[in-house]
């Protein structure tokens, strides 16, 4: 019994890191319509950056989280110029200032010129940091709290409550402000926020950014408890994050973060009972489970929220 | 108020408006008929700034429009209620009226416009905190006007505000549209419906394949034979 509540308890902190790196995404799906395959690679790329300000320069912890999240921004933008902007107030002229791709029925040029992107960043990565397995600032504190029979990891605990923290900021901020609104008017029906006096492009842009910035926050925060940073850290990124978001009805914020929770609990009961072979085996039997049956547990049916 | 010359927009190759030249006169109901495919959203939506025009020039209280944002368009006085409705279903009533306000920033102000539209619609009160993808389609209609006054303009485009709505609800919303103009709103108005709009119209125009074919009172447009056999369902005479 113990052990199965260990493992629950387990599985969350792990969800909770997945939740975390969801957000960006589901907020970046909800209001462009556009899945980002380049989003893993951004936060990878940039962490790189990080990780090599920190061998070369030995630079500070905060100063390495600071160059990650504006490193984010910026390579978030170049992927959203390349790749999904355009300017869409010209609904006659769709070709003006798109490099690559656009946003009306354009969703698959868009998805493959992010694939293109996702492969170009992580070339560069390498190109930094050539080594497959590289140091990370680390702020792991890898002391234990035991609670009777039950083990409690702190740094774990940390990802958690970021977890909480953003998914209810990011929810409250989509409800409340100014900008949510105008967020959701646009995600809802692009030609009436124009008609409101909405400036759809620039709010496309600020949720691209935030959406960025967030991979970068959640980036930082699991690769300074893990210590170290490989290439495969992008692919991580989009595919828990993916999973998470669609777990949790995609389009939603409060839905990305018990889909993390749901992804990794399940992760954790099957990995102990069955192997680590099935545990892949269950998560995507499970999301396909979910993208058939789908449960939207916070009723979002057109926007998101 | 609204004078419009020699209006040329196209999609790609193809040419919708060849050419419009009319205007809209302030404290007036100006009404644009004509068939499918003649051009009025495009023009509509070229007004409103969504569309970009490629020759012609559009001047609202003398300035030029050409070139604006929507946003600034809308800053100016100027609000489409489109086509379609396009309320933003997934909003509530509250959020949508909110969002028609968005360039506003007298808080105190926009609250106390949001009751003034619940006054002129109650039906919108009872719902407003319901989404507006769960209302009917008279009500999305009423929404989508409330919205557009949202923002305060001086002069509302209306894109067939009727079509798809049952005869009670089209005499509703008409009644809301001489209602507006005895405020003093001036109104340009698209519709198909020839026999309402000649109820409340001061002038009318007649768009015909990306040209205006016919401009006059309502006097002249119920002689005009062409319209009189396409629009208000008469024989022309042997």
């Amino acid at each position: 019994m113990a052990e199965l509540l260990q493992r629950t308890i387990d599985g969350i902190c792990d969800g909770s890191a997945y939740a975390l790196v969801g957000l960006g995404l589901a907020l970046s799906f909800g209001i462009l319509k556009r899945l980002n395959l380049a989003y893993g690679a951004t936060a990878m790329l940039a962490a790189y950056i990080g990780a090599w300000l920190y061998r070369k320069y030995s630079a500070p912890i905060w100063l390495v989280g600071i160059v990650i999240v504006t490193a984010t921004i910026i390579i978030g933008r170049y992927v959203e110029w390349l790749c999904f902007s355009q300017n869409s107030s010209d609904l006659n002229h769709q070709r003006n200032s798109i490099p690559i791709a656009g946003r009306d029925g354009r969703e698959v040029i868009a998805l493959a010129s992010s694939f293109a992107l996702w492969m170009q960043l992580e070339q560069l990565a390498i190109h930094i940091l050539p080594r497959h397995l590289n140091v990370f600032p680390s702020l792991a504190f890898r002391e234990e709290w035991a609670m009777g029979a039950l083990v409690l990891r702190p740094d774990r605990l940390v990802l958690l409550m970021l977890a909480l923290i953003f998914t209810f900021a990011l929810h409250g901020y989509l409800q409340r402000s100014k900008i949510g609104l105008a967020w959701r008017a646009c995600s809802d029906q692009r030609v009436a926020a124009h008609l409101t006096g909405i400036r759809v492009e620039r709010m496309y842009g600020f949720a691209f950014a935030l959406a960025s910035a967030l991979s970068g926050v959640a980036a930082f925060a699991i690769l300074s408890l893990d210590g170290q940073v490989t290439p495969m850290f992008g692919m991580w990124v989009l595919l828990k994050g993916l999973t998470a978001a669609m777990l949790g009805g995609i389009g939603s914020v409060r839905g990305v973060f018990f889909g993390g929770l749901l992804l990794g609990v399940v992760e954790a009961h099957v990995q102990a009972l069955l192997g680590p072979l099935w545990r892949e085996f269950a998560v995507y039997l499970l999301l396909f489970i979910a993208l058939v049956f789908p449960w939207r547990p916070y009723g979002a049916k057109q926007s998101f929220a | 108020m609204l004078e419009i010359s020699d209006l040329e927009t196209s999609y790609g190759k193809i040419q919708a408006l060849k050419g419009v030249t009319l205007s809209a006169k302030a404290g007036e109901v100006t009404c644009l008929l004509g068939p499918n495919g003649a051009g009025k959203t495009t023009l509509m939506m070229s007004i409103a700034g969504i569309l970009k025009p490629t020759r012609g020039s559009i001047k609202f209280e003398g300035a030029e429009l050409l070139g604006r944002s929507p946003a600034e368009i809308v800053e100016r006085g100027l609000a489409l209620v489109p086509e379609n409705r396009l309320v933003f279903p997934s909003l509530t009533v509250r959020e949508n009226l909110m969002a028609g306000a968005y360039r506003r920033r007298d808080k105190a102000a926009i609250l106390s416009d949001i009751d003034k539209m619940f006054d002129r619609f109650p039906r919108l009160k009872e719902r407003i905190e319901q989404t507006a993808g769960t209302l009917s389609g008279g009500e999305q209609q009423m929404l989508a006007v409330a919205r557009g006054l949202m923002s305060r303009p001086r002069m509302l485009l209306m894109d067939e505000p009727s079509v798809g709505l049952a005869p009670l609800v089209v005499a509703e919303i008409f009644s809301i549209i001489r209602q507006l103009h005895q405020e003093g709103v001036s109104i340009f108005l698209v519709e198909q419906n020839a026999h309402m709009a000649l109820k409340v119209a001061q002038h009318f125009y007649l768009m015909e394949i990306g040209r205006v074919s016919f401009s006059g009172t309502p006097g002249q447009l119920a002689e005009d034979d062409v319209v009189q056999r396409a629009y208000l369902g008469k024989r022309a005479s042997p």
